[in-house]
């Protein structure tokens, strides 16, 4: 008998459903081939710009994609494929906007990780780091006056942008507002090559979540279950109205910061330890062990992500760019507020 | 009954917030204190819950705008000084200017800059900012000069879809007064003529249109006419307007509180003498404080802002070329 709820030895805090876990689970696969596809193109020399993967971190992230309802918020950052999926981006969207489609949210304007929907609740991450957080408070804040009261707000960010102004300002925004804001660190040791020791001499960054006055814990990210768990937990306490929550998952980035670097300055005893094991094989054998999930149906589900891949993919190749004739060339909403110098 | 700079501010906000549930007011000390220059005075009485005062946060003010309007509210934000907004900056160049363009998704905020310097307030809390954001894509940069422009301006803000940057000069706070609140206004973008004549041109805006305009008074007793063109905006800015003027004079005098490095003058001088080249009796010059920081003690600091006096100077050595 399968079982429906999943407590792993019972030692989570929150069981996790099974239901839940297998759509988790699908959308690691779904981000991992997609990434995986997109690193093909950009060494094909298919993609301008960057490419930047969350190979190693899909287990957190998708565990924060599918905590969410759709009317929700989430703010990703670079490593969030499979939580943007189960949030709801569709792979059009993230293809579209890699390879300079008009057609995409973006429309050339901008690229890569930068895309969203900030109507549907998915933000549009700038650059700089930590910058987001205090967006989605405005939105939760917002949400509040306007009465509506059950919303919840995911901002991810990595320990890199722990040492931001912007991540102060915002937590501590988020605490004394008392915002149902959930906070995911994703401590992958590394911010670029600058490791944790340069990073912050903090003794673990969840020790910096008592000091805002908000509730943390911490997380092996490398556990689907656990980060469904842990997430789900914070998830259900910011809507209960207990403030802002703050998880950090430990785990490592398996890649370069982007496809450009090789990563060379990762250490070799992080690699081969237990935070270097890969997410998605763990997931893969603890869903088979518990027998969730029989190998030809997990074989099955990867067949269909690399079709949907695929087909987003010719699709899009055959999509025209945009038109530097037809692009107006105006920042404002109201075009006839444009300075006349630029028109 | 009089009203000030100040108090139009105040009662723009009042009538936003009276009429449009979706504007809120968000900054430092804005709330039961009033704000540090009590330009949301007993807003917070009056409007429960919709004044909000904030942590000293200047980034994490701007994020919160810019979510809260993508959420279809209309907040304002007020930098408690100018000078502090540049610890907001990357919210406002980054994030609040580009969200249009990138996304299509309107970014209606509203940020309240008390601008300029006043004696003894020195380097930190005095400073001009108009042409740092200016320069940026993705923003409307106003900077009135007058009560009825503070009141007018400061509403059709509110009412803009795209971010704006309201520059309120502290120097016209107290000490302007109108007889009441104007029931029209001229439309956003558009210059004003703020006094006529035919020698000469000197463009200015916020505190220096009253300069410009005791220069105007000063220099009709020598017998010469200037014109004065109130840019009311400075993004955009009203090039027509001010080439329809120096079309009429033949000479420009550009003046302007911020730094001589580039910026708004500098802006007016080149739109100038690239379009209306051929309109000019003689070459156009520019007037802008000195080139360090603003200094605290009085005599120095009317020395490094353009006074009078100093613009004065300026119009009789071009008038004389």
């Amino acid at each position: 008998m399968v079982p429906s709820e999943i407590d792993r030895e019972g030692d989570l805090e929150s069981p996790v459903s099974r239901d839940l876990c297998l759509r988790a689970f699908r959308w690691m696969i779904l981000a991992r081939v997609l990434d995986d596809k997109l690193a093909s193109l950009y060494r094909g020399g298919k993609i301008h710009g960057g490419v930047f993967l969350g190979r190693g971190q899909e287990a957190l992230s998708a565990a924060a994609g599918v905590s969410l309802r759709r009317s929700d918020v989430f703010a990703p950052l670079i490593r969030d494929l499979a939580g943007r999926l189960g949030f709801g981006e569709t792979v059009l969207d993230v293809v579209r906007t890699y390879l300079g489609s008009a057609l995409g949210p973006m429309r050339g304007r901008d690229g890569n990780v930068h895309r969203g929907r900030p109507r549907q609740g998915l933000l549009p991450m700038i650059s700089h780091l930590g910058a987001m957080i205090s967006v989605a408070n405005g939105i939760l804040l917002a949400r509040r006056l306007k009465g509506v009261t059950d919303s919840v707000g995911i901002a991810s960010i990595g320990d890199g942008a722990t040492s931001t102004g912007s991540f102060h300002e915002a937590l501590n925004q988020a605490a004394v507002e008392r915002l149902p804001l959930v906070l995911v660190v994703a401590n992958n040791q590394y911010a670029y090559s600058t490791g944790n020791e340069r990073q912050f001499a903090c003794r673990a960054l969840i020790d910096r979540a008592p000091g805002y006055g908000v509730e943390g814990c911490t997380v092996d990210g490398t556990s689907l279950v656990e980060c469904l768990s842990a997430i789900g937990q914070a998830v259900a306490r910011a809507r209960e109205g207990r403030g802002p929550q703050m998880i950090e998952a430990r785990l490592l980035r398996l890649c370069g910061h982007g496809e450009h670097d090789d990563a060379g300055y990762v250490n070799a005893e992080l690699k081969a330890g237990a935070i270097g094991r890969d997410c998605l094989k763990l997931a893969e054998e603890f869903l088979r062990g518990r027998n969730l999930a029989s190998p030809q149906q997990i074989g099955q589900w990867r067949r269909e992500a690399q079709a949907t891949v695929e087909q987003a993919v010719a699709q899009v190749q055959r999509e025209p760019g945009p038109d530097p004739y037809a692009e107006e060339w105006c920042a404002l909403s109201g075009r006839k507020l444009a300075d006349p110098a630029q028109v | 009954m009089s009203v000030t700079y100040l108090e139009a501010i105040r009662e723009a906000q009042a009538r936003a917030l009276a009429e449009d549930s979706r504007v809120f007011i968000y900054g430092q000390d804005v709330g039961a204190f009033g704000g540090a220059f009590k330009a949301t005075k007993n807003l917070a009485r009056e409007f429960p819950g919709r004044v909000m005062d904030a942590p000293i946060s200047e980034d994490a003010i701007v994020g919160l705008g810019v979510g809260a309007a993508l959420e279809g509210l209309r907040p304002i934000l007020e930098m408690q000084f100018a000078d502090f907004s540049t610890v907001g900056f990357n919210q406002i160049v980054n994030q609040a200017a580009t969200l249009f363009w990138r996304t299509g998704v309107p970014c209606p905020i509203t940020i309240r800059l008390p601008c300029g310097g006043t004696s003894g307030s020195g380097p930190f809390h005095s400073q001009n900012l108009e042409t740092i954001y200016s320069h940026y894509p993705g923003l409307v940069v106003m900077a009135p000069a007058t009560v009825e422009d503070a009141y007018s301006m400061l509403l059709a803000a509110i009412a803009i879809d795209d971010p704006v940057i309201f520059c309120e000069h502290k120097l016209l706070y107290y000490h302007l007064k109108a007889e009441s609140l104007p029931a029209e206004a001229l439309p956003v973008g558009k210059a004003r003529l703020a006094r006529e004549g035919r020698d000469l041109t000197i463009v200015a805006y916020s505190a220096m249109v009253h300069e410009a305009l005791a220069v105007a008074a000063q220099l009709a007793t020598e017998d010469v006419e200037v014109e004065v063109v109130d840019l009311r905006t400075v993004k955009p800015l009203d090039t027509d307007t001010v080439i329809a003027s120096v079309a009429r004079t033949g000479r420009l005098l550009a003046v302007g509180e911020s730094w001589p490095w580039g910026g708004v003058t500098a802006e007016v001088v080149s739109r100038v003498a690239a379009e209306g080249f051929n309109l000019l009796d003689a070459p156009p010059v520019r007037l802008n404080s000195r080139d360090t920081p603003v200094p605290f003690h009085p005599s120095l600091w009317k020395a490094h802002r353009p006074t009078a006096e100093s613009i004065a100077n300026a119009a009789r050595k071009l008038l004389r070329q």
